[in-house]
């Protein structure tokens, strides 16, 4: 399968400081691709390199199979849907989305067709004379999207373009975009650090923390196999505890033995265990290997969400019913529930 | 009402510094020695209708100098480190700081037939060229007093250009140049108009330069004025006449380059 971006041992310093550290990426035509991570981890200075606005110290770019370092963005077959969107205030909205055709020197009513497509697209037929400034942020955003989509990029760079709208226009703006990617079928590489957003949308999703990438992976993967701790936690809410891997498949955790499925560890290595807290069942304290008390509950609308305090360690439950505060309880959960990760380091 | 107690002191400022001369100048140029309404003295400015001419004309070519060299220096400027461009910034200020007059004396010992740079030029076996004295000079003296005020507000409304608006008309495919025409151009033009405001008006009522730089043969509308109180041709009430034409065509010129700004600003907004 031919890639249509890729990032081969990338290294970026900014002030002597590792930015990004030795990044490998290979991005699939017509994919929706996340990078998810927490602020600062390197997200928009990736998604910069691939745009053309920052060169790497290191590494390799190839767009098509073919090498792009040191190509300005205004060549490139890329473009960018800014983190705080970047219209052009001098512009309406009309303007803002031709503008790329106009500096392409298109016919004007090549640009006039084109701009109406966007304009449908997007929802903004009627707003085309619309100072942007006297536009709601989702629709700023939209504006945004057009403008860069009018392009027909081959890939389309979005920096958490959702970032500043309220929760339900979010949502919205999440199926909006699915839906444009899907029926455009262009490459979208898409930051955010809303897990949720990234599981909700993806074809892939790619963790990064500190510069590295963690993992890369479909959504169902992330979640359920997780590849080490930091994705576990960061990827959904999670128990992570320490263990020791005994043998394959056999796990110590709070001194009690437990069957899993992992294997590979070697033998009497301590790991990290994760267990997501809705894999977990509360069942009378006689009939667990672990038990412990409810120290607090809380309704969530859906769930309950309580934590069991149990040797020295707090977990996190999620059920469809609640237990009493106070009250002792065992804590259950099956050997497919059961994750282990290798000891994250530092 | 409290608002408008604090405001007193400047309403009362205002009042005796900005309408009552206002109206002593209109006074003076409407009425005789012995109080008789008459529409002679504002008659007689036209006969010095070359020395407009001639002041919008040197005013207006110097602004467009201050303009030209401005504009580049300003981009380059708001493009830079922040730690160097307050030092930049202030090398562009510095001569600021330095005496008006001590500014264009200086100017005069260069420029001057055995002035310094003749001087220079002779050794090398060139000139001496009639430099002062020149409306050249004069244009030359109006640029280098007159181009921080032109400087100074375009650099501001540059580095108030948000940058990724310049990325963006970078990924939409524009190099620096068309950048630069189809983004910060239009950006910029707020900070053009003031930067015009700001050299133009000074320069066309300038009296100091035209004097030391321009000889005698240069006369501006300045130094007309200045003739009319202090000179031997006193007449205030043509020097008054002369103010107030002055003013008018400022004003005029100031709504029409408004007109654009506003225009813009509907644009802008
Ligand atoms: N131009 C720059 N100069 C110095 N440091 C920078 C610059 N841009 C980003 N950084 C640093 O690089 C790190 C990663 O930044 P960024 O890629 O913007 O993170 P993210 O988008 O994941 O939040 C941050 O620690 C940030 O402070
Ligand atoms: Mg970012």
């Amino acid at each position: 399968m031919e890639h249509i971006v890729s990032l081969k041992d990338i290294v970026v310093n900014f002030d002597g400081e590792q930015i990004l550290n030795h990044i490998n990426l290979d991005i699939k035509d017509k994919e929706f691709v996340t990078l998810l991570g927490p602020s600062g981890c390197g997200k928009t200075t990736t998604l910069r390199i691939i745009g053309g606005f920052l060169e790497p110290d290191s590494g390799v770019i190839t767009f098509e199979g073919k090498k792009i370092n040191g190509l300005p963005a205004y060549k490139r077959n890329v473009n960018t849907v800014f983190q705080r969107y970047a219209l052009f205030p001098h512009l309406n909205v009309y303007e803002n989305i031709a503008f790329g055709l106009h500096v392409k020197k298109l016919p004007e009513r090549e640009i006039r067709k084109r701009v109406g497509e966007m304009l449908d697209l997007v929802n903004l037929r009627g707003y085309e004379k619309r100072n942007i400034s006297r536009l709601s942020g989702g629709q700023q955003q939209r504006v945004a999207i057009a403008r860069a989509l009018v392009n027909r990029p081959k890939v389309l760079l979005l920096d958490e373009p959702l970032g500043a709208l309220d929760l339900k226009l979010r949502k919205e703006m999440q199926i909006e975009l699915k839906r444009i990617q899907q029926s455009l079928e262009i490459t979208f590489i898409y930051v955010t650090h809303d897990q949720e957003e990234a599981l909700t949308m993806s074809d892939t999703v790619v963790v990064m923390n500190q510069g590295n990438i963690q993992q890369i992976g479909t959504p169902v993967d992330i979640y359920n196999e997780p590849e080490n701790a930091f994705v576990a936690d960061f990827i959904g809410e999670s128990n992570i505890i320490p263990g020791i891997m005994l043998k394959d498949c056999l796990v110590e955790i709070s001194g009690r033995e437990f069957v899993c499925v992992d294997k590979g560890f070697g033998n009497n290595t301590p790991v990290d265990v994760v267990i997501r807290p809705e894999d977990i069942t509360l069942v009378p304290t006689e009939d667990a290997k672990l038990s412990g008390v409810v120290t607090s509950v809380t309704f969530k609308g859906v769930h309950y969400e309580m934590v069991v305090e149990a040797y020295d360690y707090q977990w996190l439950i999620q059920s469809t019913r609640s237990a009493e505060l106070g009250s002792a309880v065992g804590i259950s959960f099956g050997p497919d529930d059961i994750h282990i990760m290798h000891k994250m380091k530092g | 009402m409290k608002q408008k107690l604090l405001a007193a002191p400047y309403l009362v400022w205002m009042a005796v510094f900005v309408i009552v001369p206002l109206i002593m100048v209109a006074y003076f140029a409407f009425f005789d020695s012995d109080g008789n309404f008459t529409l002679q003295y504002v008659a007689d400015v036209a006969q010095y209708s070359n020395i407009f001419v001639r002041s919008v004309w040197l005013a207006a070519l110097a602004t467009v100098i201050c303009l030209v060299l401005s504009y580049p220096l300003a981009y380059i400027l708001a493009k830079m480190d922040t730690k160097v461009q307050s030092t930049m910034l202030m090398i562009v200020i510095l001569p600021m700081w330095m005496n008006f007059l001590l500014r264009t004396y200086a100017w005069m010992t260069l420029l001057g037939n055995e002035g310094i740079i003749n001087t220079l030029l002779g050794y090398i076996g060139l000139g001496p060229f009639k430099m002062l004295n020149t409306q050249g000079a004069v244009v030359l003296g109006m640029v280098y007093d007159y181009i921080p005020y032109m400087i100074l507000p375009l650099y501001t409304v540059m580095t108030k250009i948000d940058k990724s608006v310049l990325e963006a008309a970078n990924d939409l495919g524009c190099n620096s140049f068309k950048t630069l025409i189809k983004v910060v151009l239009p950006l910029s033009l707020p900070g053009i108009m003031s930067g015009i405001t700001m050299v133009f008006v000074p320069a066309i009522s300038t009296f100091i330069i035209s004097r030391m730089l321009g000889g005698g043969s240069n006369l501006l509308i300045g130094d007309l004025i200045e003739m009319q109180f202090l000179g031997n041709s006193y007449n205030p009430n043509l020097g008054a006449s002369i103010s107030l034409v002055l003013m008018v065509i400022i004003l005029l010129i100031m709504t029409l380059m408004n007109q654009f700004d506003v225009d813009d600003d509907r644009v802008l907004m």
